[in-house]
């Protein structure tokens, strides 16, 4: 079996005092669409915050393929091929829709990005807007913008936090239409996702979280079989 | 100097005080700006800004007086040492404070304006050490309707252009952009892979060499001290509060006006000059409380 | 869990004998004096800062301005000290009405830039103005007699009138912290917006407390300008301001008996550096240790900077937090966690 692009062993983590993760274990294969699917609070969030460093203390195993991050400084955990869509987006309002596209920079010892010509055509809205303050562009053209960015610098492992959330059908079938396509070109992506129906034709594996830890992993194929659960967990 | 061929002395003298108030208001809009640019990103109202001015201007005679180098050594020189300086203070010192609240960073840049202010005075006293205008910049130059002293008009000038080469790098370039998403979020553009505590450190270091470098412009107008930084740091002080810390331009423009309101006020109400600042920082708390160009922050 | 940050009422009581004995066992009354006035001033200070959670870098103004208008009004108008220190007060409680009313308009940082802006202002006109005496202050202020009767010129009877004021002043400070109004305070410092959200105005609780604080801060600064005979510049200069934060910062914040420790500490430090100084030049005949007088600063500055980094709940909050501990023992563990800074942090930064 090659190397997981992203294995997370007994991951605890805490905000202050709170102790929020309460050993996470999850694995991700290059390639794969996984999706964390959870109650608000579960931990989703927490989790990938936590592998960026965005956490207070944590305690246990992170490593990106096959490299241990868990003890770097935030700023060097990107390099390790990491591109990161926050929940709430984080579209720089001091900053221009291009400027914002061109924020993250290029990932050291990752392959090359997108080029900017390869995104301009990807997402034509973000070239007609480019030099929009950021946060003057819709939701759905700020999600994207948040998308395009990461894809920029080379990183191959994308961690999406509800990156559907809000947006009118239209957008999210066509963020569902470019997940497939970055599927179908190699690129590993975690998301955590609220909207059921959005994840679950584009993801290949499902875990589920609960307080702070996994609960429920299968795959795809087992979906069908899973759904009388995951009714309960998640009232879906 | 009895040259003015005017029917109309006043003029002149109001010229020459507007032209003083300009001087004074480049040094508020570089400090100010300076202030704003070290919050924006560490949230951190570094009291230091005055003795960082101060020290510029000491350097500057030091510089002279005992190693020889001239004005225009130090004009590199001082803004390099202090900016080396205020990195290695932000390093070692100012770090430990981000998480706490910003009220003590004011308390710590404080401590630190009573340590640089105290040793300088033990070694130099409090009166004045007098520098002389450098040649190629002394002297007036013959306007018609009047004499400008070059050296005015140089530091006018040169605070000008470093103003808007500042607010050029943060507002139209990649590097800037850094800035400026980084004071939004820093921690999202840290987990971009963007080296963050270091952009702090050169930000805070950026900032007090430009307060340096004000003061290096400041050595031969105003009489070199180790007070010289303290009542300064105060009317920036207002300023700040007058102009709000949202914007680079809004503190360069704040700056120059208020410079420009206490030159005039010295000559139409001069008992009133010290204060005039003040009173325009309550005038504006009553009317718009958020600062003219400020965002609540 | 014990919210109130205090020591044993017995400690008091023996402080209190401690200074009704203090001019027999050989300190210096007037040095004393001088000493209570601080820790009043202090005291004064702690209320906004320790309790309410607001810095103001302007308290100078009262401490000063009031000084020199009840300088002004037992020398000038001849009024009798109780007056005087009455004049003072309300002079203080003016002040602090009218920064107050402009300051509290921001929040946090600007609201300690704007008091130290205001004060500034009021230095410029102390500067200026022809019955503050300028740069040579205002002097020569009678101790006159206390309601037309006591003497205040024997110092022992001026010690403990004082003693009396200071203690009253002392007393009221520890009454309104614990009222429901200093509740309502600490509830203001720990979390303005549930504050807001419970329906409490907060403006006009913060203004009322500024205006507490200016007056008693007027009375400590009218009580000096009565026990020296003199109010100077140095009394509303800023750096008057910076010495209550670092007394209030030394002592302790948010602590009751932090200010009169932070204050004598202070005190101390800045009488005992001159006279090292002179010491020094004296025995060595070296120029430099004369102007150790003005190492003043670099003391204070030192001080400022260590308490900030490592010493942030003072003296009297560290003891504090060791008796508490050892009373409570491993299993008690207390409600803010053992790193609770003494000014709110403002969010996950």
């Amino acid at each position: 079996m090659s190397t997981p692009a992203l294995e997370i062993k007994d991951l605890q983590a805490w905000y202050g005092e709170s102790h929020v993760l309460h050993g996470v274990d999850l694995v991700v294969q290059p390639g794969e669409v996984v999706t964390l699917l959870g109650r608000n609070g579960a931990g989703r969030t927490t989790t990938l915050r936590a592998i960026l460093g965005l956490t207070g203390v944590r305690k246990g195993s992170i490593k990106v393929n096959g490299k241990q991050i868990i003890g770097m400084a935030t700023h060097r955990i990107a390099h390790h091929g990491i591109g990161y869509c926050p929940e709430e987006r984080g579209i720089f309002a001091s900053l221009s829709c291009e400027e914002n596209l061109l924020l993250p920079p290029a990932l050291t010892g990752a392959g090359k990005g997108m080029s900017m010509t390869d995104i301009y055509a990807m997402f034509p809205n973000l070239a007609e807007r480019r030099h929009s303050q950021g946060t003057r562009l819709s939701g759905g053209e700020q999600q994207m913008l948040a998308l395009a960015r990461i894809l920029r610098t080379g990183a191959r492992l994308l961690l999406l936090d509800e990156i559907s959330e809000g947006l009118a059908p239209v957008i999210v079938q066509a963020l569902a239409r470019m997940i497939r396509m970055l599927k179908n070109q190699g690129y590993t992506v975690v998301m955590v996702e609220q909207n059921f129906r959005f994840a679950a034709p584009l993801a290949d594996r499902f875990y589920v979280m609960e307080n702070g830890r996994v609960v429920e992993a299968f795959g795809s194929a087992e979906l069908d079989g899973k759904m009388p659960v995951l009714n309960e967990l998640l009232g879906v | 100097m009895d040259l003015f061929n005017l029917p109309n002395p006043p003029l002149s003298a109001l010229l020459s005080q507007l032209l003083l108030g300009l001087v004074n208001g480049s040094f508020y809009a570089i400090l100010s700006l300076g202030l704003a640019v070290i919050f924006g990103l560490l949230n951190v109202i570094n009291f230091a800004h005055g003795a960082m001015f101060m020290v510029g201007a000491v350097l500057t005679w030091m510089g002279l007086a005992y190693f020889n180098a001239g004005y225009w050594a130090m004009l590199v020189l001082a803004p390099a040492i202090v900016g080396l300086f205020g990195m290695l203070t932000e390093r070692l010192l100012l770090r430990w404070i981000y998480k706490l609240d910003h009220l003590y960073g004011l308390l710590l840049t404080l401590g630190f304006t009573l340590l640089v202010e105290g040793a300088f005075r033990s070694v130099y006293g409090v009166s004045g050490l007098t520098y002389d205008t450098p040649d190629a910049l002394s002297g007036a130059t013959d306007l018609g309707f009047m004499f400008l002293p070059n050296y005015r008009a140089w530091v006018v000038v040169v605070s000008l252009g470093i103003c808007f080469v500042t607010w050029f790098l943060i507002e139209r370039t990649r590097l800037g952009a850094y800035l400026r998403a980084g004071t939004e979020n820093p921690r999202l553009v840290e987990a971009f892979g963007v080296n963050v505590p270091l952009m702090i450190t050169l930000t805070y270091g950026f900032g007090v060499a430009l307060a340096a470098f004000a003061g290096v412009l400041a050595a031969p107008v105003i009489q070199v001290s180790p007070l010289m930084g303290q009542n300064l740091i105060i009317v920036v002080f207002a300023i700040v509060v007058i102009g709000g810390m949202g914007s680079i331009m809004g503190a360069i423009l704040t700056g120059l006006a208020l410079g420009v309101i206490e030159g005039l006020t010295k000559v139409v109400y001069p008992e009133a000059s010290s204060t005039v600042v003040f009173v325009v920082m309550v005038i504006v708390l009553l009317i718009r409380p958020a600062g003219l160009f400020g965002t609540q922050k | 869990m014990n919210p109130m940050k205090q020591i044993t009422p017995i400690a008091y009581r023996l402080l209190l004998v401690v200074l009704i004995a203090a001019p027999f066992l050989g300190a210096y009354p007037v040095f004393v004096m001088k000493l209570m006035c601080f820790a009043l001033f202090a005291s004064a200070f702690n209320l906004l800062l320790g309790y309410t959670g607001l810095l103001s870098f302007g308290h100078a103004a009262f401490l000063g301005g009031s000084a020199y208008v009840a300088g002004h009004a037992m020398k000038v108008w001849g009024l009798t000290p109780e007056l005087g220190l009455l004049a003072g007060t309300l002079a203080g409680a003016l002040l602090g009405w009218i920064f107050g009313l402009l300051a509290i308009r921001r929040q946090g940082i600007y609201f300690a830039m704007i008091t130290l802006a205001l004060a500034q202002m009021l230095f410029f006109i102390a500067l200026r103005a022809p019955f503050t005496g300028g740069e040579d202050g205002l002097q020569g202020v009678p101790r006159g007699k206390l309601f037309g009767v006591i003497d205040l010129r024997n110092d022992l009877a001026m010690y403990y009138v004082l003693l009396v004021i200071v203690l009253a002043a002392f007393l009221l400070i520890a009454r309104t912290i614990r009222s429901p109004f200093g509740q309502v305070l600490k509830g203001i410092k720990e979390n303005e917006p549930r504050a807001l959200s419970l329906g409490y105005d907060v403006a006009r609780y913060k203004l009322l407390a500024f205006v507490i604080s200016a007056a008693l801060s007027g009375l400590a600064g009218s009580l000096k300008t009565l026990v020296l005979g003199f109010a100077t510049l140095s009394d509303v200069h800023w750096s008057a301001s910076g010495q209550v934060i670092l007394m209030t910062l030394v002592g302790g914040l948010g602590t009751l008996s932090g200010p009169l420790v932070g204050a004598s500490v202070v005190v101390v430090i800045e009488n005992k550096i001159g006279e090292v100084g002179q010491l020094l030049a004296g025995l060595t005949g070296i120029e430099w240790p004369h102007s150790l007088g003005e190492s003043v600063t670099m003391v204070m500055g030192a001080l400022f900077v260590i308490c900030v980094l490592a010493f942030r709940r003072g003296i009297m909050g560290e003891v504090i937090d060791f008796a508490q501990k050892r009373r409570q023992g491993r299993w008690g563990v207390s409600q803010n966690g053992s790193n609770q800074p003494a000014i709110r942090s403002g969010g996950v930064r």
